[in-house]
């Protein structure tokens, strides 16, 4: 182990295109901000591709490597370094950040090609990854806390990039603050870590787990919550999951990299990083598998009827992290992150290809104002259908291999495992549905753009004012620019085939980090269940495909009419089950006026200024009394002297007298 | 007369009187209202004081009370001279050497 896999320059890297794009871009020319933001993040990926053959170099089987760059923090029990981590995982995690980050640069330049603060919005792309890549690799809970902080502060810089609109900037706030909910629990997780091993290193805290097999449940449940609160913050699941539909205010590339392919999947990672606290304790993992399981059936729901391409894609990912969880929940780690990997391939394409749709639409994000745009944007379509197929669980995409190893590890799992599977079931029947629906509606059938323009009814507001102007002069949809179409043909390539790297052979290439994977029907010998879960799962596939065909397929009625019909659940689904008002009236305007009454007018009226008033009155009221002392009449401030002498030599004699205290004056004349 | 005789004066008595001396000029520094007056006040209390220095240094065959005193003479010599110049130039502006009524430096 004599080589350096400079693991600093991973995250190092990304922050010096930070740097300079933050502090000289806006004086930069524009070739030379794209050439440091594309630069700096292929530098990083190119420094993970070296560490991996090197990694992989070390026989007889690759060992993880923890580096220590100095230390940090030391105080008292606490000790804390800047120490990365390479394994399996974080190689993993590694690879997807800084490749489809990179690929997602590249789309960038061309899809921000016209926009305002270009600068501005590579700066902060490239802080992202330095976070993100400084999450993954930490090698304590704390440094990992510095990145998922920092991912959270690139987050809301994006979501609100168009700031001078006011729902971009309140959607960027509301993802800061439910953060900032979930990171509560991050930290009492910390504290509660920090209480019982006296450690924040996952390898020191791993070793004394494995050290103590008697150590279950209790305080490690406590743990391990505290933690999944934080990951449902960060990762969007009930009920901290309200941020991420309306982070779609940002632009569609930062919903690719961010709120679909990487730092949502940050609580994915952790769980699994952190698996030998939750293993230690049934109850935080049944807990986890139900957020999941709930998370992913309620998510699709709401799919079903929204009309906003982003908005469709933005719940089918709380979805999908919601299916992670479960596959966590039920210890499928390893499942977990193969679902974590192959939906980084297909939500980034679905994005970027969302993204691509809107960008020839000149702005317009209404699914019901798309259609008939095969012809138009053909390389698009081509791509995006990859997308829909491999999401839909459609073999022998990507999507599909992932989604069957949460689900057949889930139905493995005793009673509740039974149900999420079932509700896993019922949620891919709805995700097969949702997206054929938005396939349907997007690319067949005839446009309807035209109704748009006589209805007046058209909001470009969505990728800022260029965009709109753009729109303005040709209505005729089209294909966007090679920057844009070569990362979706190389993440379709990525959808179609990333499943197949995983079957078999995914669950043995995280067995160093995660443990190996369970199987009591291959031990029992025969695959026979796999196949016909597999066959299960692909039927509800198919099943969504048809539903979807009869209702969008033709110009035709059936969806209205059914709406119509059920107008109950339809109108709470469109809604989004009121959950955005139920928040806002149950806690956001009780603290607002908890604020506005108890705090503003007793805290700040009768606290801080009643005591604000009466420490200035004390001062005046003695100052009036002290000012008559100083009369000006040189007797009267001479008797003041003899007083206060007469005083001093008083209490001198006194204390010479009883010998306590005082100076000793023969001591002070002699000079001693 | 025999010097085995001799009695040399006690110390209390300087230092009784130094402090009859001191007290005097805090009386008169006190109750008088001309400034000349209260000037020499100040000037009995300062040689009260080097009185009192010189006895003790004499006691204790310590030299540097008899230094002080050279400092303290020197000391009083400058205030004499800034403080007259202060007391004809009050006199000048105001017509009046009453302490009372030189009492501009207040608030």
């Amino acid at each position: 182990m004599n080589a350096h896999l400079h693991l600093w320059l991973i995250p190092i890297l990304p922050f010096a295109g930070f740097l300079v794009n933050g502090l000289l871009g806006r004086r930069l020319p524009k070739a030379l901000v794209s050439a440091v933001a594309l630069g700096f993040p292929l530098a990083s990926l190119i420094v993970v591709a070296r560490a991996a053959s090197i990694f992989f170099s070390v026989t007889p089987q690759p060992v993880p490597w923890l580096i220590n760059y100095g230390s940090w923090i030391s105080a008292g029990p606490l000790h804390l370094d800047f120490s990365l981590y390479l394994d399996q995982l974080s190689l993993l995690m590694l690879g997807i950040i800084t490749g489809v980050g990179f690929l997602i640069h590249v789309y960038s330049v061309g899809y921000m090609a016209h926009e305002d603060g270009y600068w501005r919005f590579f700066s902060y792309l490239n802080l992202f990854l330095f976070s993100m890549t400084t999450l993954v690799l930490a090698e304590n809970y704390i440094l990992m806390f510095v990145g998922w902080e920092g991912v959270g502060l690139a987050s809301y810089l994006l979501i609100g990039f168009y700031y001078e609109k006011k729902s971009a900037a309140d959607a960027g706030k509301k993802a800061f603050v439910a953060n900032r909910v979930g990171d509560v629990g991050f930290l009492l997780g910390m504290f509660l870590l920090l209480s019982q091993f006296k450690s924040l290193s996952f390898y020191e805290i791993g070793s004394n787990l494995g050290a103590n097999p008697a150590l279950q449940g209790g305080i490690l449940t406590a743990i391990a919550l505290c933690l999944v609160v934080g990951a449902c913050g960060k990762s969007a699941q009930i009920p901290l999951y309200v941020w991420l539909p309306d982070a779609m205010e940002g632009p569609t590339p930062v919903s690719a990299l961010i709120h679909a392919a990487t730092m949502v999947t940050a609580g994915v990672y952790m769980i699994s990083r952190t698996h030998f606290i939750f293993d230690r304790s049934p109850l935080a993992l049944s807990v986890v598998a139900i957020i999941g399981a709930v998370t992913a059936l309620f998510a699709a729901t709401i799919a079903l009827v929204q009309t906003d391409i982003k908005r469709v894609l933005a719940y089918s990912t709380i979805s999908q992290l919601g299916y992670m969880f479960l596959g966590c929940g039920v210890a499928a780690y390893s499942a977990a992150v193969f679902h974590l990997m192959t939906h980084a391939f297909f939500k980034a394409l679905l994005f970027l290809a969302a993204g691509s749709v809107i960008h020839g639409m000149g702005g317009e994000q209404d699914m019901r104002k798309m259609g008939g745009l095969r012809k138009k944007l053909p390389i698009t379509f081509l791509t995006m259908t990859v997308g829909v197929f491999a999401i839909a669980g459609i073999p022998p995409l990507a999507g599909f291999f992932s989604k069957d190893a949460i689900l057949y590890e889930a139905f493995q799992q005793g009673s509740l495992g039974k149900v999420v599977y079932v509700i896993g079931l019922v949620t891919a029947l709805l995700t097969s549905f949702y997206m054929f629906r938005l396939w349907y509606l997007t690319f067949l059938g005839e446009n309807r753009a035209e109704n748009v323009e006589e209805h007046g009814a058209a909001v470009h507001a969505h990728s800022g004012t260029k965009l709109v102007l753009e729109a303005e002069q040709h209505h005729e949809p089209h294909e966007s620019p090679w920057s844009m179409l070569g990362p979706l043909v190389i993440l379709a390539i990525l959808a179609f085939g990333g499943g197949w790297i995983g079957i078999e052979r995914f669950g043995a290439y995280l067995a160093p980090v995660v443990g190996p994977v369970t199987d009591p029907a291959l031990q029992s010998g025969g695959k026979s269940l796999d196949y016909i879960l597999s066959g299960v799962a692909v039927a509800v596939a198919l099943l969504g495909l048809l539903i979807a065909h009869v209702f969008y397929f033709r110009k035709n009625d059936r969806a209205a009419k059914l709406a119509a019909a059920l107008s109950g659940p339809y109108d709470l689904l469109v809604h989004k089950y009121w959950i955005d008002e139920l928040y806002q009236n149950v806690i956001v305007t009780p603290i607002t006026l908890a604020s506005r009454y108890i705090l503003g007018w007793v805290g700040e009226g009768v606290i801080i200024r009643g005591s604000t008033w009466l420490l200035g009155g004390v001062a005046t009221l003695f100052g009036e009394l002290f000012r008559r002392w100083q009369s000006g009449n040189l007797r009267s401030y001479s008797a003041w002297l003899a007083a206060g002498a007469v005083a001093l030599l008083f209490f001198a004699v006194v204390g010479y007298v009883l010998g306590v205290g005082g100076p000793d004056l023969r001591m002070v004349w002699a000079g001693h | 007369m025999n010097p085995a005789l001799w009695h040399e004066v006690p110390s209390s008595w300087y230092l009784i009187l130094s402090a009859m001396l001191f007290s005097l000029g805090v009386i008169g520094f006190l109750i008088k209202r001309t400034l000349i007056t209260v000037f020499m006040s100040i000037e009995l209390m300062l040689n009260a004081v080097n009185l009192s220095f010189v006895t003790f240094a004499h006691d204790w065959h310590a030299v540097k009370g008899q230094i002080f005193v050279f400092f303290v003479m020197m000391v009083a010599a400058a205030e004499a001279a800034v403080g007259l110049a202060i007391i004809i130039s009050i006199y000048r502006s105001r017509a009046t050497l009453n302490v009372d009524q030189v009492d501009l430096m207040k608030l």
